[in-house]
């Protein structure tokens, strides 16, 4: 396996940084949709199940189905990077909204109504106040959501874009595991370091949520 | 001043929260809002800072309809303290009191100094500053909301059942500090509670509501307590409310009776303590500025039967039994009977 890695360093390499790339532009996009879908369903009382709803039949959508799907729909090449990322970022979207909803809804209306009785505007509300308040909930989504992004990723190889997942194809297609190997490896160290890291992130961010702040 | 004029609120399934409502609350002083669950204190507390958009009538503060005013500028002049303080959690205890100034465009550093004084004028120590709210007990929490809701100064502060999630003894003494900084500061508040013991201690106005959203009765305290409207305010204001109608009657009404030889005083004459069959008991004693209440209470407790009056420099002057106290309310009652009645 670290023959193989020695060998084959820059294709190895490039794959590892395309799979970041694909894993994570996803998250960041679908945060940005999320949040404000996430708001509206915590604040309306039908939105939430209807949005949620969506959201489910959504995520199960075969993953495979939608990269095949896409590029008719956004007009795009086949092997266009983008038609991965914008399937992920549907999938992790429609993971997010729930985390996004459920960490608004889990903050104290007394905090709320307070914020509101001294003269905070509805959206300076949101951005100062709850969304901060519901983080350590919304880490948790963004966490999962990461961790299966960075596997998901690599089925993407079966249209040509996969990251660490070409590592796969290209094993089946010589018949040799060490690439194999070296694929799911370095695609569990990924996403394993990237929990890490958003677990550290969240440290930082949310000093009051933990036991006996001072 | 507050006023609400023909203030309705009728809600989406038809329950009426606050009916034909016409209240007062004098500027500079402590209005309360009692009565049970339901009858619509609440609502019309959220009225002023529109939280709540009344269904008729309007609302008026310094002669100016809240409903025409800017809602977040109204609000941000407007302290707001409620019962678990609603604290932001994810602020530490000066940035959470600096909050208002802060929105108001105070700089950082100006608004945390601000912060900083509050903290010691609610009877905080200063090492809290820089802690997060659920580091804090109850007590505390709840100082820092009131410390929040006067950061920037506000003319009216909106308080809702601030003390009933903080047990007896810290709810005491919140009361008594509350009372000391609302008269060194003049603000005029209007406090909501459901408990009528609360609101005859801290209310130089006291609103009894009743359920429907209705007012029952408008008045101070004592008028409360001596002279309720109807039986709803008798029964709401306790069976009691005959002792403690006793608070507000100066203790210096009372006739002293004659120090017995028991009693042994010092050399200035006074009181130390007195001689009894099974040997020596300390002697209770009142001044004038006590109420007929406490004078009562000592000298029900005290094992002799009288309570010891003493004059400003501590002298002893005379004593009062228990039945002295009932000799006078009874003599009170006589000469109100005669015509003075309370209107």
């Amino acid at each position: 396996m670290i023959d193989y890695f020695t060998a084959n360093r820059e294709l190895v390499l490039a794959a590892l940084s395309q799979h970041l790339v694909l894993a994570l532009v996803p998250v960041a996009l679908a945060l940005v949709v999320a949040i404000p879908l996430g708001a509206l369903a915590a604040r309306r009382g039908w939105v939430y199940p209807t949005l949620m709803g969506l959201a489910g039949v959504l995520y199960s959508v075969p993953s495979l189905a939608l990269f095949v799907v896409l590029p008719s729909v956004l007009h795009t090449k086949m092997l266009d990077p983008r038609n991965v990322v914008v399937a992920l970022t549907i999938y992790t979207a429609a993971l997010l909204v729930r985390s996004v909803a459920d960490g608004l809804r889990s903050v104290d209306p007394a905090v709320v109504q307070a914020a509101s009785a001294m003269g905070y505007r509805s959206v300076h509300r949101l951005v100062a106040v709850e969304l901060p308040v519901a983080l350590p909930v919304l880490v948790a989504g963004v966490r999962s959501a990461t961790v299966a992004n960075i596997s998901m990723v690599s089925v993407g190889a079966l249209i040509g874009v996969g990251g660490l997942g070409t590592l796969f194809t290209r094993g089946l297609q010589l018949r040799y595991l060490d690439p194999i190997l070296l694929g799911i490896t370095l695609s569990v160290l990924l996403a394993l370091l990237a929990d890490i890291l958003l677990v550290l992130v969240q440290r930082r961010l949310t000093p009051w949520a933990r036991p006996g702040a001072a | 001043m507050i006023r609400f004029e023909g203030v309705n609120k009728v809600f989406g399934d038809g329950t009426v929260a606050v009916a034909d409502l016409d209240l007062e609350l004098p500027a500079g002083r402590i209005s309360v809002l009692v009565g049970p669950s339901g009858c619509g204190k609440t609502t019309s507390l959220r009225m002023v800072n529109r939280l709540v958009t009344p269904t008729s009538g309007r609302v008026l503060l310094d002669g100016r309809d809240v409903a025409t005013q800017d809602e977040t500028t109204l609000r941000r002049h407007i302290g707001y303290v409620i019962q678990h303080a609603g604290l932001f959690p994810h602020r530490t205890v000066l940035d959470n009191i600096a909050t208002v100034p802060r929105l108001l465009g105070v700089s950082r550093v100006e608004a945390r100094r601000r912060a900083r004084e509050l903290i010691e004028r609610v009877g905080l120590p200063a090492a809290l500053a820089g802690r997060y709210p659920a580091s804090l007990s109850g007590g505390q929490q709840q100082r820092v909301g009131v410390a929040r809701a006067l950061a920037a100064d506000p003319p009216v502060m909106l308080m809702d059942e601030p003390f009933s999630a903080v047990d007896p003894v810290v709810r005491g003494a919140l009361q008594q500090e509350f009372l000391r900084l609302q008269r060194e500061l003049g603000t005029t508040i209007a406090l909501v509670t459901h408990d009528i013991d609360e609101a005859v201690t801290l209310g130089d106005q006291v609103a009894v509501f009743r359920e429907g959203g209705h007012l029952a009765q408008v008045g101070t305290p004592e008028d409360l307590l001596t002279a309720p409207a109807d039986d709803f305010v008798a029964s709401f204001v306790g069976r009691d409310r005959g002792w403690r109608s006793l608070s507000f009657l100066p203790a210096g009404e009372l006739t002293p009776c004659p120090l017995p030889a028991e009693l042994r005083l010092d050399a200035d004459g006074r009181p130390l303590s007195w001689a009894t069959a099974t040997g020596e008991v300390a002697a209770a004693t009142f001044g004038d500025d006590d109420s007929v209440r406490q004078a009562a209470d000592l000298a029900i407790s005290s094992p002799t039967g009288y309570a010891v009056h003493v004059d400003d420099t501590g002298r002893a002057t005379g004593v009062v039994s228990h039945a002295d106290v009932a000799g006078f309310v009874a003599a009170r009652r006589r000469g109100s009977a005669r015509g003075t009645a309370t209107p």
